[in-house]
């Protein structure tokens, strides 16, 4: 279910880096609380993010949600297919739905992140409570 | 209906409930220093014949027989019966919308039509539900702007309503947020040079009144081209919409906000008045207040729900678009009465029947030695008249005569001293104005 490949945050967002260039997304747990998306608010290229920072909004039927960078840098691109096309998020998370890419300022901030094995325990105590 | 709330017995019982011995106990927080010690400065009490001739008899003191020349962002209009009638029905009688929304098809009814109305008249494509008043919807169209292009300078017009300029520095001034203004030209608007010079790429919006605080109609689509150039957008503030009747709609603007109160809402003292704003959808997301949307139910039923809430503070908290969204349900479903019955030719008519007035009246006070009408910029029914001599005697001697003769200038804009900006509805009539430019004329000799 969680890729291996990916890390994990604890407010729910994926980030794979390759090289110095990361791509992050909310996971499949995200999702399924948000339910249905309607619409996602995203930065421009250029613009700076930090980590732990929100670098813009998910707003789904039930509530407008902030997105939270896993690591600090700028941003080189956005998923512009998520402007008309929102509902994305919910079909295919992990993939397709990619929101933004980051070129890493520091590479230390991603040893703090979980693993996928990791992100699975946090999300079924989650679940538990 | 009852006038007392509860007797000595009930609140010893509720003190006990709450662990009190004496109900100053509950507001201790407030510093003694500010505290109101002893009773308030009020006459005894009167039973309700004497408080009825009371204020009967204040209000004949204070406002009947005069004939009002005064605008400056609140309007006297004819309000048809009707409106009163349908808005103290009890089904409608409340200013808020309620919380539980979807159960009050009728009051959200009511709003989209509202919202609707607000449209057509100002060329936008999407209109909330209404606002607190003008000066705050011009406000919140300026923090709208500064979040769509996360900008945070805003260029005001000299010439926007003094008091909506004082508002929106109350709400930005401690925040990290540049304001700027733009003097008017010779013509009584904004001078477009000045206004080039100040719109610069950190600019967030350029925010004008159209007609402006002298009656002025602005140039809209060349300021638009001025912002546009810059990437800011145009705020388009409107608060005698009347106007909109006769006048283009701003339609090169990205927010066209302002206040409502011409339609149906009596001047009162200042309020309570109904605000609105109206955008382009692209921006829908970062709209304040509510929004009705028109659906339909299981059954293919057209029905009426709240739409983007997700966006306002009962859900969002500190993160909403607006922390005032407080709309004025009330007074928008007045308007929206008042639109309803006067429908597309009467509120032309109406508006035209305004601007003959005030043209005539112009046109009367400019044949008088010693007075003149300074901006030469197209007005709709208000415009601005040079006095010769103390402005304040002048509006004395025409108190005199039971006419409230407009506002003195001086007050607000020091180089206008006995300068009057005067307005004319339709409820001055031909008379009134003739009785006004003679006592006018006598001033003069």
């Amino acid at each position: 279910m969680y890729p291996p490949e990916f890390l994990y945050t604890k407010d729910h967002e994926w980030i794979q880096v390759d090289e110095s260039v990361g791509t992050i997304g909310i996971t499949d747990y995200a999702q399924k609380e948000l339910g249905d998306v309607v619409f996602v608010e995203l930065p421009k290229p250029g613009d700076h993010v930090g980590s732990g920072e929100s670098f813009g909004t998910v707003e789904s039927v039930k509530a407008v949600s902030e997105l939270y960078s896993p690591v600090s840098g700028e941003v080189t691109s956005v998923n512009n297919k998520l402007q008309n096309n929102p509902e994305l998020v919910n079909s295919d998370p992990h993939g397709d739905a990619w929101l933004i890419r980051v070129q890493l300022e520091d590479r230390r901030e991603v040893e703090k992140l979980m693993t996928a094995e990791e992100y699975e325990a946090y999300i079924a105590q989650e679940k538990a409570h | 209906m009852r006038y007392l709330p509860n007797s000595p017995a009930d609140r010893q019982a509720m003190l006990a409930a709450t662990g009190h011995a004496h109900i100053d106990e509950l507001f201790e927080q407030i510093h003694s220093d500010i505290r109101l010690k002893g009773k308030l400065n009020l006459p005894g009490p009167l039973s309700e014949s004497e408080i009825l001739d009371f204020f009967r008899q204040a209000a004949s003191e204070s406002s009947r027989d005069y004939v009002s020349l005064l605008g400056a962002g609140a309007y006297s209009h004819y309000s048809p019966v009707v409106v009163d009638a349908l808005l103290s029905r009890g089904e409608f009688f409340t200013a808020y919308t309620p919380y539980q929304a979807e159960i009050a098809q009728g009051t959200l009814q009511a709003m989209f039509e509202f919202q609707t109305m607000m449209t057509q008249l100002t060329g936008m494509e999407v209109s909330n539900a209404s606002l607190w008043d003008g000066s705050t919807a011009t406000t919140e169209a300026a923090l709208m702007a500064m979040r769509v292009t996360h900008r945070q300078r805003v260029v005001l017009a000299r010439t926007l309503h003094p008091e909506y300029r004082q508002i929106l520095l109350t709400y930005v001034q401690n925040q990290d947020v540049t304001l700027v203004e733009t003097p008017y030209e010779a013509s009584g608007q904004i001078d477009l040079t000045q206004l080039e010079s100040a719109v610069d790429t950190k600019t967030a919006a350029v925010v004008v009144q159209s007609p402006n605080f002298f009656g002025a109609l602005e140039r809209i689509p060349e300021i638009a081209a001025i912002a546009h150039r810059k990437g800011a957008l145009l705020i388009v503030a409107i608060n005698e919409p009347l106007s909109l009747a006769v006048v283009n709609p701003p339609t090169d603007a990205d927010i066209v906000c302002g206040e409502a109160q011409s339609f149906g809402v009596p001047v009162s003292y200042g309020g309570p008045y109904v605000g609105f704003l109206t955008t382009r959808e692209k921006f829908l997301r970062q709209m304040p207040g509510r929004l009705v949307g028109q659906t339909v139910d299981t059954e293919g039923r057209r029905g009426f729900v709240l739409t983007l809430a997700t966006r306002e503070q009962h859900i969002r908290r500190e993160k909403a678009t607006s922390n005032i969204c407080t709309n004025q349900a009330l007074f928008a479903l007045a308007a929206t009465i008042y639109l309803t019955l006067m429908g597309k030719a009467g509120l032309r008519q109406l508006a035209e029947q305004n601007l003959s007035k005030a043209h005539y009246a112009a046109g009367e006070l400019r044949k008088i030695p010693g007075f003149s009408t300074p901006f030469a910029a197209p007005h709709f029914n208000e415009f601005v008249v040079k006095v010769p001599g103390d402005a304040e005697r002048l509006l004395e001697k025409l108190r005199n005569e039971k006419i409230i003769g407009g506002l003195d200038l001086g007050k607000y804009y020091p180089e206008l001293a006995n300068h009057l900006l005067v307005c004319f509805t339709e409820l001055v009539s031909r008379k009134s104005i003739d009785r006004m430019v003679e006592e006018c004329r006598q001033f003069s000799a």
